[in-house]
């Protein structure tokens, strides 16, 4: 079954420049799928799109039975609880805990509190940072603080989680740890999406790549690695 | 039940964030703080002045003399025009022997005087006290009634009452002028500080879009830090509205100059006026916040 569909997006930005041009993509419940592509190949704007950051300017995407392309600003909100969304630059609130940090992603929802406790805990088990719960995030390593960006994007057990270069700003080590922790999650029956750069981790994965170039879709490996092809 | 857990949190979450961005939030208490010290100035100052204008209007009479030679029809005459004037809110006939009476209560040389008159000999004349509705046309009611043959001239100490309340007039309008712009310069000043603090968390109010907030719940929080930061606000200028009165009331003994001019007695007037300003604060801190954080909220 897909999670997402995607029929024939284009997506130009008011400057005229057209970022991602009659894009088709399908994407199972379950996948584990890498993004890949040369600078300006449209990634970002394809994963913006799914989180409804960016709008189609024309075409259809359809995550989980909600129509991307036609939600409207306020009702967003709908669409964002059920996918978590991880960023290179991890977006940790600095003001609040590693454990406040998460379950403010369930406190908007007016969760009981012995709830949040609870499953604060499991997302803090699954990432193994459940001893650094009372930290504050610039008390953390890089690694562990993209850590608690996973945990918070997963604490409402979202069906797809997003990631956009999760490694970027990591070392390779750190890099292949936040790898094992997102296919744990995966194995947990969660579709993961991760834009990267990073050769040496999508060569070590040997999950489905999409190859993106100049906004369409031009390679789909089921298995496949970085080396394929010469980005 | 959600809701009300959603309620309590918010409230929980508004009053760390007060502490937690508290050199903002001092920035924003300081500016509810000034202004609307002013404000409870210019209201009182504008109540006062009202007050004593009212005092004055009730006090001011037009004294009608009438001819001596005029016939008791002509003064019913006279009494009928007084008495079907829209303006003419009293009146009260006085014959000149009550006129003469009335003064001479009020002194023992005087009276040695007038006891010798008689009807004949007593040179004052009949009076109407004659009391209006509007001040403000005094002048067109006394002239009027100026008009009628038997009236020798009236008397309302029109250069004085005019000055009073011209100079009162002048005041109030300073003080409404004053409360008004004041008011529309601080919800600007408050938005603008409340602005600041809601882009100093710009991030917060993005992540919390992030992870599936609406807008309503993004709001929430920001509102009610706004109703705090109203409240912190006021405190002060309650106090100093409170004590202040107390002490400028007692130690004037509650009139200014002469007893015409007296001062709104203390109670209720400063607990209706620390009402008013805390729910200015209240509406502006809220208002304020509504507005600010709604530019954040299109991501």
């Amino acid at each position: 079954m897909d999670l997402i569909m995607i029929r024939e997006v284009d997506k130009q930005y008011k400057n005229g420049v057209l970022a991602i041009s009659d894009l088709s993509l399908n994407v199972k419940k379950g996948d584990f799928v890498f993004i890949i592509g040369a600078s300006g190949s449209g990634k970002s704007t394809l994963i913006k799109m799914l989180y409804r950051e960016e709008k189609p300017t024309k075409g259809k995407i359809l995550i989980g039975g909600i129509n991307v392309a036609k939600l409207k600003n306020k009702r967003v909100y709908v669409l964002r609880r059920k996918i978590g969304v991880v960023f290179q630059d991890f977006r940790l609130l600095p003001k609040k805990t590693v454990y406040e940090n998460v379950a403010f992603a369930l406190e908007i929802f007016g969760e009981k509190k012995q709830e949040i406790r609870k499953r604060v805990i499991n997302s803090l088990n699954l990432v193994g940072l459940k001893s650094k719960a009372k930290y504050y995030p610039n008390n953390l390593s890089g690694g562990e603080q993209q850590r608690v960006a996973i945990a918070r994007a997963i604490v409402n057990s979202p069906k797809l989680v997003i990631c956009d270069e999760p490694t970027g700003n990591l070392d390779p080590d750190t890099s292949m740890e936040i790898m094992k922790v997102l296919e744990e999650i995966n194995k947990q029956g969660t579709t993961i999406m991760v834009v990267t750069h990073d050769k040496e981790i999508v060569n070590k994965m040997k999950r489905r790549v999409i190859l993106l170039e100049e906004g369409r879709v031009k390679k789909d490996y089921k298995k496949g690695t970085y080396d394929d092809e010469v980005v | 039940m959600k809701l009300f857990r959603m309620l309590g949190r918010n409230f929980r979450d508004a009053l760390k964030s007060v502490i937690r961005n508290f050199s903002l939030s001092l920035a924003s208490i300081s500016c509810i703080t000034i202004t609307l010290v002013v404000v409870a100035l210019s209201i009182i100052l504008s109540y006062n002045v009202n007050n004593f204008s009212n005092i004055i209007k009730k006090d001011v009479t037009i004294v009608v003399f009438i001819e001596n030679d005029a016939t008791d029809q002509q003064i019913a005459g006279l009494e009928n025009t007084i008495k079907n004037d829209k303006n003419v809110d009293s009146y009260k006939f006085y014959s000149k022997s009550e006129v003469a009476e009335e003064i001479m209560q009020h002194s023992d040389i005087y009276k040695t005087i007038m006891e010798e008159w008689n009807d004949k000999t007593n040179p004052l004349y009949d009076e109407f006290w004659v009391k209006v509705k509007d001040i403000e046309i005094i002048d067109q009611t006394a002239q009027k009634i100026k008009d009628i043959k038997i009236v020798k001239t009236v008397e309302y100490g029109e250069t004085i009452i005019n000055k009073l309340l011209s100079t009162f007039k002048v005041i109030q309008n300073i003080s409404y002028i004053l409360v008004i712009s004041l008011l529309i310069v601080t919800a600007f000043l408050i938005s603008n500080t409340i602005k600041l603090t809601i882009h100093a968390r710009r991030k917060e109010i993005s992540i919390m879009r992030l992870v599936g907030a609406s807008n309503m719940t993004i709001r929430l929080p920001f509102v009610i830090e706004g109703l705090f930061l109203g409240i912190l606000g006021s405190i002060i200028p309650i106090i100093i509205t409170i004590y202040g009165y107390y002490v400028v009331y007692n130690y004037y003994g509650g009139q200014l100059f002469s007893p015409l001019i007296r001062l709104i007695s203390p109670e209720p007037f400063v607990y209706i006026i620390a009402l008013i300003l805390l729910g200015i604060g209240v509406i502006v801190g809220m208002g304020g916040s509504y507005k600010a954080v709604r530019r954040h909220l299109k991501v």
